[in-house]
């Protein structure tokens, strides 16, 4: 058997193990990933008043601050943290391709 | 795409959230009718949209822009006019809304609403700026007066004044905020009351509730921030009542966008709503 | 007179003084009154960023992640009043920032947070009914062209970036050091994040190039083995249509 062959005879098996897929109201409803729908929503509401967020100015220069108090990454125990890309640069370097939208 | 006869019914409303969506549809008393922020609907599909279709199916439906910034210096964005011609067409929605207020300037949006002298120069602009949006989305639309937290050394008209002579100009119908007739009250120090008695309530055609919160500026004046995120204040439904006692009653939106409750909160501040018609029918 | 360049330069530079002009309502100057419009701009673009990119405010911490979100926002504030679209560019701020050159899979984190967010506001479109793949020729199929939905993004990685995501946001195993390409699609409503296998990615990227069945299976290599990714791609509804030429 050639390879398409087998490669057609691939596919319809793996098509024949899905159901054709039907959109329920509950899917509307029932968000598995809140963050994303919360993600830049636009509203009329004024924020938090004098507060100093805004108004302090940005004492750090540019793009050579410091890190403080790291998060989750901390505990990530990649070989390459140490040393940053030069352990990684031994994975092949792939091409990105993130379509426009 | 559904015909609401283009007039928001005299029944509370409440600005719409995700999070509401299953117990909206399935108990909304005593909600009549939601408010959505048109900025929030432009995406391509997906949940967002879906739900809009099945909600609009059911209620009444306030598209309220927060980003034209028809108050802006420079002309509008046609790409976000157009945006909008599509979604007042798509929906067809019983009220547009926006406010007197600008938000981007050198093509630069910076997410806040933000204030205008009111001088002729700026009444100018304004009317011109509604014309050109009237004519796009094919309705009036309403204009709703801002919270402020200063005052423009320049300014020649009061705001009432000012938001008359901008409806005699283009036609447009209000929503007048009645916190942010509160909040600006007590920022500049005037009589909210009597903001009220100067106000052209004979154009109004929606009505906006939402909780502030409380600062103080350089000298200890209070300072209120209209930050959506609380019930509404006791003094707001007061001056809520002396002006339905004049205009009758009107639709009644409450607005709640941060730290946004569970449902039947947020359906308790519409009860009270509710309550205020019932006194203004009774 | 204050116009609008004026109160627009001082809103996100607070080296510079208050806009003349502007008054409480005494006549005194406006002072700090005018602070409440820098918070508001500053902090819900800030805000806006956070609510976009969660894990990579976890993975730098929240102070961290402040830092270099007010200089995005000061750097690139939006260009458009759709904030569902704004931070578009934050994940190449993100690789250019000095202080963060150590997390070098950092920006293809967000990468894979803005994949997400833009897979969930895409255009909705038909799923191809799987059993339309089961009576094809030989012919028909090679020749085919299988068609995307637009919810479908593509992330290729030289990092762990999935399991990086999954380890902070899902509680998940430690990453190892390996490259992963990363499919979203976007079943009913919410987007989903899939490991592709290896050759996957060049077999989607193929279709995303509108190339032919056969000329995508060349593409993924002689090594490929189409059941796996075949299986992320019905399964994800990420198929929407079949043309036959």
């Amino acid at each position: 058997m050639s390879n398409t062959i087998k490669t057609v005879a691939l596919v319809s098996a793996v098509a024949a193990s899905f159901a054709a897929h039907a959109t329920t109201a509950t899917a509307m409803d029932k968000e598995k990933c809140f963050g994303v729908s919360l993600a830049g929503k636009n509203d009329c509401a004024a924020g938090p008043g004098t507060t100093c967020a805004g108004t302090s100015k940005v004492d750090y220069q540019g793009n050579a601050w410091t890190l403080v108090d790291a998060g989750t990454c901390a505990s990530i125990e990649l070989p390459a943290m140490a040393d940053g890309k030069a352990r990684m640069g031994s994975l092949e370097e792939l091409e990105r391709d993130l379509p426009a939208s | 795409m559904f015909d609401h006869a283009n007039a928001l019914p005299p029944l509370p409303g409440v600005g719409y959230k995700p999070q509401h969506f299953s117990e909206i549809l399935d108990n909304p008393a005593p909600v009549g009718w939601l408010e959505i922020h048109a900025e929030n609907y432009m995406g391509d599909g997906g949940r967002p949209l879906a739900q809009l279709r099945a909600l609009s199916e059911r209620f009444p439906i306030s598209v309220h822009g927060v980003g034209l910034s028809i108050g802006g210096e420079t002309r509008l964005d046609p790409e976000h006019l157009a945006r909008l011609k599509h979604l007042v067409r798509w929906l067809n929605p019983a009220s547009f809304s926006e406010h007197l207020a600008w938000s981007t300037h050198d093509s630069h949006f910076l997410n806040d609403l933000l204030p205008l002298p009111y001088t002729d120069d700026t009444l100018t602009r304004v009317a011109n700026h509604i014309d050109e949006l009237q004519e796009a989305i094919g309705r009036p639309m309403l204009l709703e007066n801002p919270s402020s937290y200063l005052a423009f050394e320049q300014s020649t008209w009061s705001e009432t004044d000012f938001l008359r002579e901008v409806a005699r100009r283009t036609g447009c119908g209000l929503l007048l905020d009645v916190n942010n007739v509160f909040v600006s009250a007590t920022n500049l120090g005037y009589s909210p009351q009597g903001y009220i008695a100067d106000y052209p309530l004979d154009l109004v055609r929606e009505i906006h509730l939402g909780g502030h919160d409380e600062d103080h500026d350089d000298h200890g004046a209070p300072l209120l921030i209209d930050s959506h995120g609380r019930e509404v204040a006791d003094p707001v439904w007061a001056l809520l009542d002396l002006t339905l006692t004049q205009s009758g009653p009107k639709p009644l939106l409450i607005e709640w966008d941060t730290d946004v409750p569970d449902w039947p909160v947020l359906a308790a501040e519409a009860e009270r709503a509710a309550q205020a018609l019932a006194r203004v029918n009774a | 007179m204050t116009t609008q360049s004026d109160f627009r330069a001082a809103l996100l530079d607070a080296a510079l003084p208050v806009p003349p002009g502007l008054l409480d309502g005494q006549g005194q100057p406006a002072g700090r009154r005018y602070a409440v419009y820098r918070n508001n701009v500053a902090v819900s673009l800030a805000e806006a960023l956070e609510t976009a990119f969660p894990a990579v405010s976890k993975l730098i911490g929240a102070e961290n992640f402040a830092k270099a979100a007010g200089l995005f926002l000061r750097q690139e504030p939006p260009s458009s009043p759709l904030m569902m679209h704004y931070g578009a560019g934050f994940p190449e701020f993100l690789a250019s920032l000095e202080p963060l050159q150590s997390i070098g899979y950092l920006a293809d984190v967000a990468r894979l947070e803005q994949a997400m967010r833009q897979s969930y506001h895409a255009a909705d479109a038909s799923v191809l009914d799987p059993s339309r793949l089961q009576s094809l020729s030989e012919d028909q199929l090679m020749s085919a062209r299988l068609i995307l939905a637009p919810s479908v993004r593509l992330l290729r990685s030289p990092w762990p970036v999935l399991a990086v995501y999954n380890f902070t946001m899902n509680d998940g195993a430690q990453p190892d050091a390996v490259a992963q390409d990363v499919l979203v699609t976007r079943p009913d409503y919410d987007p989903v994040p899939h490991l592709l296998p290896s050759g996957g990615a060049d077999f989607v990227s193929a279709l995303q190039n509108n190339l032919t069945f056969s000329d995508a299976m060349a593409a993924a290599g002689a090594e490929f083995d189409l059941g796996p990714t075949l299986s992320v791609l019905l399964s994800g509804g990420a198929l929407s249509d079949i043309i036959s030429t």
